[in-house]
């Protein structure tokens, strides 16, 4: 399809980007404020040839995902937070098979039901460390509509090659604004797909990686058997209680995000080169910064931001590389402070300082300047 | 033009976010402006108070809300009462007459500008459901914020069926915004 030019919302954007990837299965549950994007769906699924499927509930949603994404078919949910909860057993279970999948989480207020209609960046943490077991998980922080199709464009490609569940974390304010999106033609998207595997079927260990740590991926119903369990399994698939054997798939599992996690941080650096003082940020707040950051350096303030495009693999380096190039750090997050931690962790002495919004709405741009002067007169 | 912003209140059911997201696909899709449109709204389908909002700028907008309004369109005396902050001190009020009234202290430089859009799309257009339309063709005419024939265009390729009705409704709208003294408070 040639290139097409719409004037809508974060989430009508994301289901677009879905489709532009190939997307051609989702099984979902609606709820506010990712209603949108189910909607979206129900209607242009049929359209493409794809299915969309509504649910009991989250837990059947994702399941469903994980069957659809094994017969070869790119596959994807979309929620906030409360359903988010429901299905982190199963981004384990995701994690363990190593399923290709995106899940979209809309961020509302939390936490429990919380504010259905307004917006937070609460969720944060939540697909790193919310299903059990040690593992990683990739997750991309878009901050408008344009880079909600993009991001998801590239949270597909992400999914499909090192084949992990991967989410799109996007604040309400984001899923629900409308902005110019530019669909491009699909001859100019790089779409990516799963290695499938090559040589003869006997030989096939479906759990076998190459040197980029990945398995190629068997289509069921193809003539490469496989069993996918979620049990600790060795190259074959078959469960193990063997500790070797464990060792061997966990450290694998963390070390394909891990070991490629320069190829899949995705930052934006504004304003940085003689930045005395850092914001981090990211989603809508970031874009709130970033007004603020015009209006500090017309006051002669030297401040920039090194926006997050992505949070996890959490851009650790790069923060730590920032935090010696700069005398103070400012995290502006809608939260009580989630990333701000990370932050903490990797600036080893250069002071961080937290600037917070737990609530509906993002800090406002003078929120942001006041906090930057304040911490410049420091 | 530097950052504009505008803001619809009303209640759910009238069109209110409708409005802002024609006058945000005009402006973006006809006229090419950097534009963002948001809403806010409580969990009720009809009813309550709701609320949405169009920045326009320059250069790509960068926080996403209003935050001092540059025009304010009520069409509910209870989004009047609780959007009516941060008006700015010289900006323009646009009031459905019938459903608001101009309470509390407003800065004296604000225009105020009386519109009975839900009059004139009942008795002039003969379809309620047009309202929104008749407000649209008003602010157009008061403001000069958006092109007259670009919302012609977008309202018939949005609603084709409906052509007949919405034109109409929006040239009852723009002559209201045109013949509407602005008052003060």
């Amino acid at each position: 399809m040639p290139e097409r030019v719409m004037f809508t919302m974060g989430d009508i954007a994301s289901a677009e980007g879905a489709l532009s990837a190939g997307c051609k299965y989702f099984g979902g549950y609606p709820i506010t404020p990712a209603t949108e994007i189910a909607e979206w769906m129900s209607l242009r699924m049929p359209e493409l040839g794809g299915a969309y499927v509504q649910y009991e509930d989250e837990i059947a949603s994702i399941t469903s995902v994980i069957g659809a994404s094994w017969t070869g078919v790119k596959s994807m949910t979309a929620t906030s937070g409360p359903g988010v909860s429901l299905m982190l057993e199963a981004v384990g279970l995701a994690v363990m098979t190593e399923t290709p999948l995106v899940l979209v989480n809309i961020m509302r207020g939390g936490p429990s039901t919380g504010q259905p209609t307004k917006g937070q960046q609460g969720d944060v943490m939540q697909p790193k460390w919310g299903s059990h077991g040690d593992y990683q998980i990739i997750a991309l922080t878009p901050a408008s509509v344009q880079e909600m199709f993009d991001q998801t464009v590239q949270a597909f490609n992400l999914s499909e090659r090192y084949r992990t569940p991967v989410f799109v974390l996007a604040d309400e304010t984001v899923g629900h604004m409308r902005e110019r999106l530019v669909i491009p033609d699909e001859k100019d998207l790089k779409l990516e797909y799963r290695k499938l595997p090559t040589g003869p079927p006997e030989e096939y260990l479906p759990f076998k990686a190459d040197d980029d740590l990945v398995p190629p991926m068997a289509l069921l119903g193809s003539k490469y058997h496989f069993y996918a369990t979620g049990l600790t399994h060795d190259e074959r698939g078959y469960p193990s209680d063997k500790e070797d054997v464990q060792i061997e798939l966990i450290t694998r599992l963390n070390n394909k995000i891990l070991h490629n996690a320069d190829k899949i941080i995705d930052l934006e650096r504004f304003m940085l080169d003689d930045a005395k003082i850092c914001v981090i940020s990211y989603g809508t707040p970031s874009r709130s910064a970033k007004k603020a950051i015009k209006d500090a350096r017309s006051e002669g303030i030297k401040v920039g931001m090194l926006r997050f495009k992505t949070v996890w693999p959490f851009p650790e380096e790069a923060a730590a590389q920032i935090a010696a190039e700069v005398k103070h750090i400012i995290v502006a997050e809608q939260n009580l402070g989630q990333v701000y931690y990370m932050v903490k962790a990797a600036s080893g002495s250069t002071p961080v300082h937290l600037m917070t919004k737990p609530a509906g709405m993002p800090q406002l741009p003078n929120e942001i300047l006041d906090k930057i002067k304040e911490v410049d007169s420091l | 033009m530097a950052r504009y912003e505008i803001r619809f209140g009303g209640f759910g059911g009238q069109g209110i976010v409708t409005m802002a997201v024609v006058l945000g696909e005009t402006l973006s899709l006809i006229e090419g402006k950097h534009c963002v449109q948001t809403q806010s709204y409580g969990p009720e389908a009809r009813g309550g108070a709701t609320k949405s909002e169009i920045v326009i700028d320059d250069d790509e907008v960068d926080y996403p809300k209003v935050q001092e309004p540059d025009v304010f369109v009520a069409m509910s005396r209870a989004a009047y009462l609780e959007y009516i902050e941060g008006l700015k001190d010289d900006g323009i009020l646009i009031i459905d007459e019938d459903l608001v009234d101009v309470e509390g202290d407003l800065s004296d430089g604000i225009k105020i500008y009386k519109i009975p859009a839900t009059r004139i799309a009942d008795k002039d257009v003969g379809a309620k459901q047009s309202t929104n339309v008749v407000m649209l063709g008003a602010l157009a005419a008061i403001t000069g914020i958006v092109s007259i024939d670009g919302l012609k265009q977008r309202v018939v390729e949005r609603w084709p069926r409906f052509k007949e009705s919405n034109l109409k409704a929006l040239e009852a709208g723009v002559k209201a915004g045109e013949g509407a003294e602005p008052s003060s408070a």
